[in-house]
C-alpha cells in the first residue's frame, strides 16, 4: 500500500462540505482571528489619529528631545524611551537567570513532593495586582534600597562604575527594574518550566550514556534543547515589563531625565501617560501623550521583531520549527 | 415549569418598577478630585431636602470636567484651575466659572524631630528650582533662628501627575519668583526643574515620609487627616501664617475677583491671609439646554450657598466669605432655563 493512500490528502482551507456546523464554526474561528488582527490595526489607527497634531506639529525631533513642558507646549518623548527600554532591560537581566534557575530547580532538581506546592506559589504571585507591588515597593523596597543595598553597592568597587555613581533616593531605575523583574517573574518560570518538561527524557538518558555530570546534563541536553523556548519566555516577560505601569510609576522618581547612573530616578512611557492622560488640558499636550501611546507601541512591535531575528540569526531557524 | 414562569414574572415586575422610578431626575456632573468629598456630601444631603433629584458626581479630573463640559456629556463640570482663554473660546454659548469651596496647599517636610519651620516665597522657589540644596542654607537658618536643622540634602518632592495642588502651587511660585515663572511657570503640570515625583497627595506623602529631608506640597486636608507636619509661610503683608481654615477665608476676602470669577488668590494681601490657597469652580452654562434639569441645578446650587457652605469647615474646606457669596449666588440667578 502506498504512503498516499493512508495519509489523507491536504484539506483545502474552506472545504466544500454541506455540513453547516463544520462551516459555520470554521468562520467563527475565521472571524475570531481576523477580530485580533482588525484590533491590533484599529488601536494602531486611533492613536495615530490622536498623534497626528503632535506629530505635524514636532516632527521626528519628537523621538529625540528631552523636552516635556506642559507651560509652554513644548514635548519630546526620549527620556521615556530611554526609561521604558533600560528598566525593561534590568527587569530581563535579573528576572531570566532567577526564572531559568527556577525552572530548572523545579523540572530537574526538586523532590516530587515539593513541586506542586512551589508551582502553587509562584502561580500565586502572578495573581498579585500590579499597585499592591507598587505599593509594597514603595515602603519596603524603596526604603531598604536606599538604606542597604544601595549603599553596599555604592561603597564596593562597583561604586567606581558610572552606572552606581550620584546621589541616593531608592527610588530609581534600579528600583523599577527590580519592581518590574519580581512581577515578569512568575510567567518566565512558568513557560520555561513547560518548555524544560517538554524536553524528552530521551536527551538526559543519552547524555548521562556519554558519563555526562548533572550540571553537564543540564547544559547540553536540556537548556541547548529548550534554548529556543526559554527565549520566547524571555520575550514574552518582555512584553510585559515594557507596558508595566502602576508599580513601576510608584518607584522610579517620575523625573523625566536620561542619566547613565542606575540610582538617578527616571520616567517610562507607560508611567508618564497614566499620570498626565486625566488632567492634560490643551490640544497639543494630549496629542503628545497619544504620540507617546503610538510610540510605545511601536517600541513593543520593534522589539519583538529585534527578539525574533536575535532568534533566527543565532539558531539559523525560524520559531516553530521542529529541531 | 412553575420556577420560570415565577422567575418572568418577577423579572417583569422589576422592569416595570424600574421604569416607573425614573420620573426622578438625574444631573450629572464630572471633574475635580479635590472638591469631591464635599461635593458628595452636598448631594446626600441635597437628595433629603429634594428627593426627585439625583446627582453623579465622575472625580475624573480637572482637565477631564473642562472636555466634559465643552462636549455638553454632563450637565455641569468641575475645575480646580480656571479654564484657559483658549479652552473658554471652545464652548458653543457662554459658559460661567462659579467657585464653590476653596483649600489650601502646605508644605510637608520630613526632618528629624519634626520642628515648626518658616519659609518665605523666595526661599520656598528656591527649593524647588534646586538652588537650595541644604537644610542648613543660610537662608532656611536665617528664617529659622534658633531651630536645629539638620545638615543633611533637601529632596524635593512634586506631583507626577497633574492635578489642581500642583497649579494653586506653581501659581504662587511664579507669583514670588520671577525665576521660578521662566523656568518652570504655572499649570497642573509643569517641567519641575529639579526633584522626584509622586502619584496623587498620597504618593507624595509615602515619598515625604520614606525620605530623610524631604520636602513637597499637599493639600491641607490631607496633611492633617494624616498629621503630616507643616511650614509656616510668609505671606505678602509679612506674617508669618500657619495654614488653616480661617486664613484661607481670610485670602479669599481680600483677594481680587473680577466679574468671570476666574481669579488667582495666592499671595493675597490681607494681614491673615495664607499664601497659598485656592479656589475650585463649578463649570455651568448661562443657557441651560433642558429646562427641567437646569431648574433643578440652579435650585440645588442656591441651596448649596445657602446650607451647603456651612458644612464646608466640618470636611476641612473654607467655605466663601459673604461678600463672595452674595455675588456668586447674584450669577446664579442669572442661569437661563
Amino acid at each position: 500500500m502506498s504512503q498516499s493512500a493512508i495519509l489523507p490528502e491536504a484539506t483545502p482551507l474552506i472545504r466544500a462540505t454541506s455540513h453547516w456546523p463544520d462551516r459555520s464554526f470554521r468562520w467563527l474561528a475565521i472571524g475570531a482571528a481576523c477580530m485580533i488582527l482588525l484590533l491590533i490595526a484599529l488601536v494602531g489607527w486611533q492613536l495615530s489619529r490622536g498623534a497626528h497634531l503632535a506629530m505635524t506639529a514636532f516632527g521626528p525631533g519628537f523621538l529625540t528631545s528631552s523636552k516635556w513642558d506642559p507651560v509652554t507646549d513644548e514635548y519630546g518623548a526620549w527620556p521615556f524611551i530611554f526609561g521604558t527600554l533600560l528598566s525593561s532591560f534590568l527587569a530581563i537581566v535579573i528576572a531570566v537567570p532567577l526564572g531559568v534557575a527556577t525552572a530548572l530547580f523545579l523540572t530537574e532538581m526538586a523532590p516530587l513532593r515539593l513541586r506542586q506546592p512551589i508551582v502553587t506559589l509562584i502561580e500565586m504571585l502572578a495573581a498579585v495586582p500590579s499597585v499592591i507591588f507598587g505599593l509594597w515597593g514603595i515602603f519596603m523596597l524603596v526604603p531598604w534600597l536606599r538604606d542597604h543595598l544601595f549603599q553596599w553597592i555604592a561603597h564596593s568597587w562597583l561604586g567606581y562604575l558610572p552606572f552606581f555613581k550620584g546621589p541616593i533616593y531608592g527610588v530609581s531605575m534600579l528600583a523599577g527594574g527590580i519592581v518590574v523583574a519580581i512581577m515578569i517573574l512568575p510567567i518566565i518560570t512558568s513557560v520555561s518550566r513547560e518548555i524544560l518538561r517538554s524536553v524528552p527524557n530521551l536527551q538526559r538518558e543519552a547524555a548521562y550514556a556519554l558519563g555526562a555530570t548533572h550540571w553537564e546534563v543540564i547544559r547540553i541536553a536540556v537548556l541547548s534543547y529548550a534554548g529556543r523556548g526559554i527565549f520566547g519566555a524571555a520575550v514574552l516577560g518582555l512584553g510585559r515589563a515594557l507596558g508595566e505601569t502602576m508599580a513601576v510609576t510608584m518607584v522610579i522618581g517620575n523625573r523625566p531625565e536620561v542619566s547613565a547612573s542606575l540610582f538617578a530616578p527616571g520616567y517610562t512611557l507607560a508611567s508618564v501617560i497614566a499620570n498626565e492622560f486625566t488632567e492634560a488640558n490643551s490640544d497639543l499636550y494630549i496629542s503628545s501623550l497619544f504620540e507617546l501611546g503610538l510610540v510605545l507601541l511601536v517600541v513593543t512591535f520593534l522589539v519583538n521583531a529585534a527578539a525574533q531575528l536575535m532568534l533566527r540569526t543565532l539558531t539559523g531557524q525560524g520559531m516553530g520549527k521542529i529541531k | 415549569m412553575l420556577h420560570t414562569k415565577k422567575i418572568l414574572a418577577l423579572a417583569l415586575t422589576g422592569l416595570v418598577a424600574v421604569a416607573s422610578a425614573s420620573a426622578q431626575t438625574l444631573i450629572n456632573g464630572a471633574g475635580a478630585t479635590f472638591p469631591a468629598p464635599i461635593y458628595t456630601k452636598w448631594f446626600s444631603e441635597y437628595s433629603k431636602v429634594d428627593p426627585t433629584v439625583t446627582f453623579n458626581y465622575q472625580a475624573i479630573g480637572s482637565g477631564g470636567g473642562q472636555k466634559q463640559i465643552l462636549a455638553e456629556t454632563v450637565d455641569f463640570g468641575a475645575s480646580d484651575g480656571p479654564m484657559s482663554d483658549e479652552n473658554l473660546a471652545k464652548a458653543p454659548r457662554a459658559l460661567w466659572h462659579i467657585p464653590t469651596v476653596a483649600g489650601a496647599v502646605v508644605i510637608s517636610y520630613n526632618i528629624p524631630d519634626s520642628p515648626k519651620i518658616k519659609l518665605d516665597g523666595e526661599t520656598l522657589a528656591n527649593i524647588f528650582l534646586g538652588k537650595i540644596t541644604n537644610w542648613r542654607d543660610p537662608a532656611i537658618v536665617a528664617l529659622n533662628p534658633g531651630v536645629r536643622l539638620p545638615d543633611i540634602g533637601i529632596v524635593v518632592v512634586h506631583r507626577s501627575d497633574g492635578s489642581g495642588t500642583s497649579y494653586i502651587f506653581t501659581d504662587y511660585l511664579s507669583n514670588v519668583s520671577a525665576d521660578w515663572k521662566s523656568k518652570a511657570g504655572k499649570g497642573t503640570a509643569v517641567s519641575w526643574p529639579a526633584g522626584l515625583g509622586g502619584k496623587g497627595n498620597a504618593g507624595v506623602a509615602g515619598q515625604l515620609k520614606e525620605s530623610p529631608g524631604s520636602i513637597g506640597y499637599v493639600e491641607l486636608i490631607y496633611a492633617v487627616q494624616n498629621k503630616l507636619p507643616y511650614a509656616d509661610l510668609k505671606n505678602a503683608s509679612g506674617n508669618y501664617i500657619t495654614p488653616t481654615i480661617e486664613s484661607v477665608v481670610a485670602a479669599l476676602a481680600t483677594a481680587t475677583i473680577p466679574d468671570d470669577f476666574r481669579f488667582s488668590m495666592v499671595n493675597a494681601p490681607g494681614a491673615d491671609a495664607y499664601p497659598i490657597a485656592g479656589v475650585t469652580w463649578l463649570l455651568v452654562y448661562e443657557q441651560q439646554k433642558d429646562p427641567v434639569k437646569g431648574q433643578k441645578l440652579v435650585e440645588f446650587l442656591k441651596w448649596a450657598y445657602s446650607d451647603g457652605e456651612k458644612m464646608a469647615s466640618s470636611l476641612d474646606y473654607a467655605p466663601l466669605p459673604d461678600s463672595v457669596k452674595e455675588r456668586v449666588l447674584k450669577r446664579v440667578g442669572e442661569i437661563k432655563y
